[in-house]
Order: C-alpha cells, then structure tokens, then sequence
C-alpha cells in the first residue's frame, strides 16, 4: 500500500495535497463537491485585519495555459474570518487547517497571526509576503530581505504555531529572501505566489485588467515554481510548501522531487474543481511507475 | 454544481454574430437565469454562458462571437462533446414577479429571459417582453417568444426594425406591469432601474475565474454587502444595486 503521508514542521498530513488559499474559498463550496476531508489540508483564502472587497473588476484574465487575477486579498477581515467563516469551514472540513495572512504593515500581520493562530482549527501560519496585487504592503514585504525577515520575526513572536512565509516569485533572488525567513524564526516557505504579468484589450487598447497587472498562475508557470523550490530547498533547512501551476500527480512528485515537502494546487481548481480529488486518486498508481513507496522518500530526491 | 458531459446537437448562426447551440446532457440543474460554465479546448478558464432553455436531457445557449474563446465555441460540429459545469448562480425568482411581469433583454442578454418566460408563463401570468438590439441583422427569438405566448414588442437602436430605440424607450407603450426581470449590458440595466416604477431583477455578467464562487474574482459592491456575481448572482433586485460612480 503506498504512504502518503507527510510530515510538514510537525504536523502530519495524511497526503501532500492541499488547496492554495484563494482558489478553494472556506471550503464549503467545494465540499458540495465531493468530501474535502480526503486532502491533506487546505489553505483558506486570505485573511487580513480589516476586511477588504479588493480590486476593482475586471480583475480576471485568460494567459496561454494559465489566468491573470487581480483579486486584491478580498476577505471579511478577521474577525469576521473568525466568527462566520471559521465555524462553517470546520463543519465540512475537520483536520488542521492552514490560515493565510496578509498584511500593510508589520504590526497588522502580527495582530492577525496572532488571531488566527488561537483557533484550534489552525494547524499552520501561512503568511503572505508576496501578493502582487495590493499597493504599499503584500508584495512589498517579500521582496526586500530585511522586511521579510522582520515579518517572520514579529509573527514568531505571536504564536507557538508552525509559520510557513509565503515568498513572491517577483524578485532578483528567491534564496535571499527564503534565507532572511530563517534566520527570522520560520519554520518553513511557501513558493512560490503568482508572477505578475499583463494583458491588453486590442480593441480599447488599455489592460484588461482594471487594476492593470496581475497575477500570472496556472500550469504556465509550472517551471519556474519547480525552479525556486530547487534552489531554496538547497539555501534553506526548512521544509517547502511548493506550489505554481500544479496540474497532475506527476507535478505533484516532480515537485517533491525538487524539495517540496507538501504541494499547493491554486488555478487548476477553478476550471477543474474535482482536480485536487483526482490528483489524490491518481498518485497511488504513478507513485507506483516510478517505484515509489512511501511520498516522503522522495522530497528533494533530484538533488 | 455538477461537471458533466454534454453533446452538441446543433451549433447555428441564427443573427449577426449570434449563434444557438443545443446540447444533449442532464439539464435538470439549470433554472431561470442560471447559467453554465463550459470548457474549450486549448483555453484555460471555462466561459461562463447563460441557459436559454432547458429540460431534463437537452440545453440551449444562444452566444455572441465576442473573443477567441467564442470564436472556437462557433466552429464547433455537431456530435463533439463539451465539459460543463452547471447549475451554476442564484437564478430568476418567479415568485415576486405579480400576475403581469415585463421581461427586458438587450442583444445578448436576450437568450436567459427565454426560459423565464416560459415557467412564468406556466405559473398562468401574462407576460410582457422588450427585446432591444442595434439593428435589424441582430434581432432573434421575437417569434419565439410570440410562441410561447408572449406580448412581444422589438425595438433598434437605428430603427432599423420595430420601435427605433432602446428597450427603455419603449416601456411607455406596453402598458402596465407588476414587475420586472432584465438582462443586458450594464448601462442598459442602469437605465431600465431607472426607467421602471416597479421593483425587478438584473442579471449582471463580469469576468470570471470559477463560476461557483471560490476565487472572488468577480465580487462586486451592493447596498447589502460583497457579492460574488457567480454565485450570489447573477441576478440582483433593483432595491440592493450600487451603481459604479464612474466606469
């Protein structure tokens, strides 16, 4: 019988699969689906301290084998997140569950880890450095060391909790960056978040995204992902959430292979909601062409 | 929700860049003002599409060739197969509609009043319809919804058949109404809430991620709050719609 499981700073996942935040809402809409318990965990959608409607629309587009989204971290803030979202999601879902953080400011994410983190569903700390679509924070945080290592710090400070940063691929050097979370208290990274990227209106002749970039995701940029996983998995002792453009249960091993502990599945849930179900069906079978027993064998196997 | 599998029974050209396709497949999930989200080949997010008609085993969409994505749906033949996503959004609410509803729809957002004229009219109301397009080479569906029992008027907005203008210029000659449904693009539902004394429902449209309500990619602000147009959508009441102050 293969092994799936997994063991992410501590806690144990019955397989690596686990939604990415913003692309499986609070669970409940999926679980209409299918039965959501079956996944690792899932990564809820991204709370911040005040609640945001995010970008104005369109901020959806279609790229070559992937999307643009310039969401902009719409939530309820967290307080909310906590009395109306939180009770729903652990009736249809009922493992750890991983929180996703963002942030404008040091003391902002720190209020919010803090938060999130009393909840005994939350298993992990997933926080946002790198959210392309949000001006004078998100991003801005993950792509200067000192920032995103001071982040790393003041959300350590807050909670006994697995942290997992959440880096931008948007930089010169995604192992900088990866180290500065170290040395600043994570226990593990999560990589990468979307690219940014544009499209034009031919006919307007202006973006087609009102916010005029956005996010490029989707199995476009499966390589670059699998890329940064490798290289930060050499920089770092942590364990790697990997995530980018994840289609298949090839992808899924393929980025195990290049260091990930854990996989995120993000764009492909939205055009092919059974997606994260079938991956999870299908990794038994592949694992066994490839003569794999046990998943964890093989984290960082093509080093 | 459900994905299932549908077959194409006939994809036609039926006006100037419009085209009716019917599919064979469990419809049983698409009411009023609902619609499907389907997939093509070679493209990464589904293209959201309202329902015509439907029934237990047959679905009708009417599309507009508007981008690449549609483009292909048009080349499409008979007996391919297309992935769906259906039962997707909120739907029409007959409930509220009175004995004498007005159903207006402008160009595109004609084919999803279709099937809400057909159960309006089988709950035994009286229905009204406005169909809005910009000329003659674009109308479609007047007979139809003539067939179904309808008191059907067309407007142009060149004149160039039935009434010259936009659907709100003609709201004055139908008479009276209970309430209203409408579809259509957002300046003309901005004009219809203002145009009618009664209170109605507005189908919206925006790009999609999903379709079924987990990316908020296409949220939008009521008088009530946040609301997902896949899926607290796409149809609104008048009473809860903030318009965009500039667009």
């Amino acid at each position: 019988m293969a092994d799936l499981k997994v063991t992410l700073a501590g806690l144990t996942l019955d397989n690596p699969l686990i939604p990415a935040s913003g692309t499986f809402g609070y669970g409940y809409e999926m679980a209409e689906l299918y039965d959501i318990n079956l996944l690792g965990s899932f990564s809820f959608k991204g709370t911040t301290a005040a609640p945001r409607f995010g970008n104005p629309t369109p901020r959806i587009a279609e790229t070559a084998s992937g999307m643009l989204n310039a969401v902009g971290l719409q939530n309820p803030g967290v307080d909310r997140v906590l009395s109306d979202e939180l009770p729903r999601l652990t009736e249809v879902f009922h493992k750890k569950v991983i929180a996703n953080v963002g942030g404008f400011s040091v003391e902002e994410y720190a209020e919010t880890t803090a938060k999130l983190a009393a909840h005994d569903a939350v298993g992990i700390l997933e926080v946002n450095i790198s959210c392309p679509n949000v001006h004078d924070g998100g991003m801005s945080f993950g792509t200067s060391a000192k920032a995103a290592e001071e982040v790393t710090r003041a959300v350590r400070r807050v909670t006994d909790k697995p942290i997992f940063m959440k880096l931008s691929p948007n930089v010169t050097d995604i192992t900088e960056i990866a180290r500065a979370c170290e040395a600043g208290g994570a226990d593990g990274i999560s990589l990468i978040n979307t690219l940014m990227g544009m499209r034009i209106d031919l006919a307007r002749r202006r973006p087609l995204i009102k916010n005029r970039t956005g996010g490029l995701s989707g199995p476009a940029i499966f390589p670059v992902a699998l890329r940064m996983v490798y290289d930060v998995y050499r920089a770092v002792k942590l364990p790697i959430i990997g995530m980018g453009g994840i289609a298949s249960a090839e992808d899924v091993i393929e980025m195990m292979m290049a260091g990930a502990t854990a996989t995120q599945i993000g764009a492909m849930n939205l055009v092919d909601p059974y997606i994260c179900r079938d991956i999870l069906e299908k990794l038994p079978d592949v694992m066994k062409r490839y003569g794999i027993e046990r998943l964890s064998d093989i984290i960082g196997a093509a080093h | 929700m459900k994905q299932l599998e549908f077959k194409i029974l006939s994809n036609d050209r039926i006006a100037k860049g419009t085209y009716l396709m019917k599919l064979s497949g469990d419809a049983s999930d698409c009411a009023p003002g609902r619609f499907v989200n389907l997939r093509i080949a070679g493209k990464f997010l589904r293209r959201p599409i309202s329902v015509c008609d439907a029934d237990a085993e047959t679905l009708t969409l009417i599309y507009k060739v508007v981008g690449q994505g549609t483009r292909q749906m048009a080349e499409m033949g008979v007996g391919e197969t297309l992935d769906l996503l259906t039962g997707l959004g909120n739907g029409y609410d007959t409930e509220k509609s009175g004995s004498c509803p007005l159903l207006l729809g402008g160009g595109v957002g004609v084919p999803p009043l279709y099937k809400l004229a057909k159960q309006l009219i089988a709950e035994g109301k009286t229905v009204k319809v406005i169909l809005g397009f910009n000329s003659k080479d674009e109308v479609f569906f007047e007979k139809e919804f003539a067939a179904l029992g309808a008191e059907v008027s067309v407007c142009t907005a060149d004149g160039s058949y039935g009434m010259r203008g936009f659907v709100t210029d003609a709201i004055a000659s139908v008479g009276e109404y209970t309430y209203f449904y409408t579809c259509g693009p957002e300046p003309m539902l901005r004009a219809v809430s203002a145009a009618t004394a009664t209170s109605g429902q507005m189908s919206f449209e925006e790009r999609m991620g999903c379709g079924f309500g987990v990316c908020m990619g296409c949220s939008c602000e009521t008088l009530t709050g946040y609301k997902r147009i896949c899926r607290d959508g796409p149809i609104m009441e008048k009473e809860e719609i903030k318009w965009p102050t500039s667009r």
